[in-house]
């Protein structure tokens, strides 16, 4: 089992970030990598169990169930079903929780997988650095702007 | 039901506030709040169960009860036993997060609890304020004081190397300051005995490492009291011209024939006799050098040497410490007081400690000390007599010399022990040995060489250091770093006794 653990401090208070990742269908919108998305079945994007179908500017389409959404915990948890990448059992959670002192957010992504041995450290690396890193800088980017 | 949620970045790394956070006796040490604290019972402070009691600056006594460690979640909680407030069913919750990239930590501090109704937002506010955000701060300025090396990868490899080579300590080539070799290196002379003018700055060739030798490259050079008195004249340690220092760090730069357990590259540290670590280059004895852990960066390892080591056999070789014993620790913020005064609490001490000036309280206090006493007049006294029942202290721990060596004899109990190590404030002359019967006193002077003096010992003091650093007994003040250049500066620094924590010289190299 291969874990890969980013976190990144946000400047924006903790309602305000989970008001932009809380829909399951708008990756395109904070994302750097993701062209277009959509729920399979025009299921409302905060179903449990509901499919997002997304396409990647490079092409590559992933598909991914909704396992848990916690308003209370600002949580997100989801699955692989199918995407180019070599996982297994691949299991996702982005997190938010609020920095009292700073009134800010402190945002966790962590995936656990399976994969070949020899795919590990790359997909490691891909995951944590070329998505969820990428994305935390992209979304920081926006508030910052903003 | 009242819930308070705080949580803070701090900007120190995770392992180091960490491993603060996992000691749940720990918090005297840091948090502004509490007073004293200890752990009932014979149990270790990190063995859920433990229960911790401990008093606020405002009088109040609390009990409280590990529930839960988690070293791979770095999260734990705890439940009040006893409180003079009513927060009934309190339960804390205290997580760790890495920020990734930044290298900062993210801490939450949550607790649960049911309070009279009348009283939830006052005593959630206290809670939040005074306990939770006050300790966010606290913890990060009393970690960004104190540098902990952060123990990365095997912990294994802290062995010192082993004395294979039975080569006996002896003046090395550079120690006289004028061999003759092709490699060049830059150091500080000692052109006399005198003031810290007497200290230039020189190049000078280096021999080849000969038979059971290496060469060292160093990063770093250490300086201490020893220095001083070697420059003054009062120790004869250096006939100039000549090279001074005791205690440098670097790497291995060239192997002499029969050297098989170094390599070129391999991180090394020394704190011994002959002098000449004032220098960019030196040749060593293999047997004297301590293989660095990894975790243990070289200009730890020159502020940390030849003071831990001295620690080190004055509490295990010189003195016995008996848990439970109070002692004396003078000049408790400098170097080796700084050390002594928290290994003393880790073999289970209670510690009276000395500091000179108002100023230097605030250190003492944070790594642990029992009293803290400024000077060492009626007010030390008056607290050695309080802490004691006027029993007087089992040992009395003194680099001071003159103007503390009666005080320290009058603060002994019946059959105690000093252990008079430096005369900071200058020679403390001839005494009567005779009145030292009216309390069966025991006179100890040991001279460092004599404890560190052969590879052998070399090998069993470091080990020892290197286990209480690794084992978090011991905090090290963040050092002064000067360049090389500016050994006059440092000495002059610390002659002043202004400083706080330890000087060390970088050489630009490494």
């Amino acid at each position: 089992m291969a874990r890969v653990y980013v976190s990144a401090i946000l400047p924006a208070p903790v309602a305000s970030v989970w008001g932009r990742v809380r829909d399951f269908n708008a990756l395109p919108r904070w994302t750097p990598f993701v062209a277009e998305s959509r729920i399979e079945e025009n299921l409302p994007s905060d179903k449990v169990g509901c499919i997002r179908n997304f396409t990647l500017k490079d092409g590559g389409r992933i598909r991914e169930k909704l396992l848990a959404l916690s308003d209370y915990d600002m949580s997100c948890t989801y699955a692989i079903l199918e995407s180019p990448m070599a996982v297994e059992n691949y299991i996702a959670t982005l997190s938010l929780i609020p920095i009292t002192e700073t009134n800010q957010t402190f945002a966790q992504w962590q995936a656990d997988f399976e994969c070949p041995p020899d795919a590990e450290a790359a997909l490691i690396a891909q995951i944590g650095q070329g998505v969820f890193a990428a994305a935390f800088a992209h979304l920081r980017g926006q508030i910052e702007r903003r | 039901m009242t819930r308070v949620f705080e949580s803070a970045v701090l900007d120190v790394p995770i392992d180091a506030v960490w491993r603060v956070l996992r000691d749940f006796n720990a918090h005297r040490l840091w948090h502004p709040a509490i007073t004293e604290s200890r752990i009932e019972g014979d149990v270790p402070a990190d063995s859920p169960g433990a229960v911790r009691a401990f008093r606020l600056t405002d009088g109040g006594f609390l009990r409280e009860q590990l529930l839960t460690l988690d070293d791979a979640r770095r999260e734990l909680s705890y439940c009040l036993l006893e409180a003079p407030l009513p927060l009934h069913g309190y339960v804390a919750t205290i997580r760790l997060r890495p920020v990734s990239a930044t290298g900062q930590t993210f801490w939450t501090w949550e607790s649960r609890f049911t309070p009279p109704a009348s009283r939830a937002e006052e005593l959630a506010g206290l809670v939040s304020r005074d306990i939770y955000r006050a300790g966010f701060r606290a913890l990060e300025a009393h970690l960004q004081s104190l540098v902990l090396p952060e123990v990365s990868g095997p912990r294994a490899t802290a062995a010192p190397v082993p004395p294979s080579l039975d080569v006996p300590a002896r003046p090395g080539p550079a120690a006289a300051g004028l061999a003759r070799g092709s490699r060049r290196a830059r150091t500080i002379v000692q052109t006399g005995f005198g003031g810290p003018e007497v200290l230039v700055g020189h190049e000078v060739a280096v021999a080849e490492p000969g038979p059971g030798e290496v060469l060292v490259a160093q990063s770093h050079v250490g300086v201490n009291f020893i220095d001083v008195y070697c420059r003054t004249g009062y120790f004869r340690l250096v006939d100039p011209p000549g090279i001074p220092g005791m205690e440098a760090a670097g790497t291995v730069a060239a192997l002499g024939p029969g050297v098989t357990d170094l390599s070129l590259g391999t991180p090394v540290a020394y704190a011994c006799a002959p002098t000449g670590a004032y220098t960019t280059l030196r040749v060593m004895p293999a047997g004297m050098l301590a293989r660095l852990p990894p975790w243990l960066p070289g200009e730890l390892a020159a502020a940390v040497m030849l003071k831990g080591m001295t620690a080190g056999f004055l509490l295990r070789d010189v003195a016995r410490i008996v848990p439970g014993d109070w002692v004396v620790v003078h000049a408790a913020a400098g170097g080796v007081g700084a050390l002594l005064l928290q290994w003393a609490r880790a073999l289970g001490a209670r510690v009276i400690a000395t500091v000179s000036t108002p100023d230097k309280v605030d250190l003492p206090r944070r790594l642990g000390a029992d009293r803290v006493a400024i000077g060492r007049g009626e007010a030390f006294l008056a607290a050695v007599g309080e802490a004691t029942a006027g029993q007087g202290v089992a040992t009395v721990f003194d680099a001071v010399g003159a103007t503390s060596f009666d005080a320290s004899l009058e603060a002994l109990a019946i059959r105690g022990h000093l252990v008079s190590f430096g005369q900071a404030s200058g020679p403390i002359g001839p005494r009567d040995v005779g009145a030292m019967a009216a309390k069966s006193i025991t006179l100890s002077r040991p001279n460092y060489g004599h404890f560190v003096g052969t590879p052998s010992q070399v090998a069993t003091q470091c080990a020892r250091l290197f286990a209480a650093l690794d084992a978090g007994h011991l905090l090290i003040p963040t050092p002064t770093v000067l360049p090389l250049d500016q050994a006059a500066e440092a000495h002059r620094l610390l002659e002043a006794g202004r400083s706080v924590g330890p000087i060390v010289l970088a050489t630009g190299a490494g």
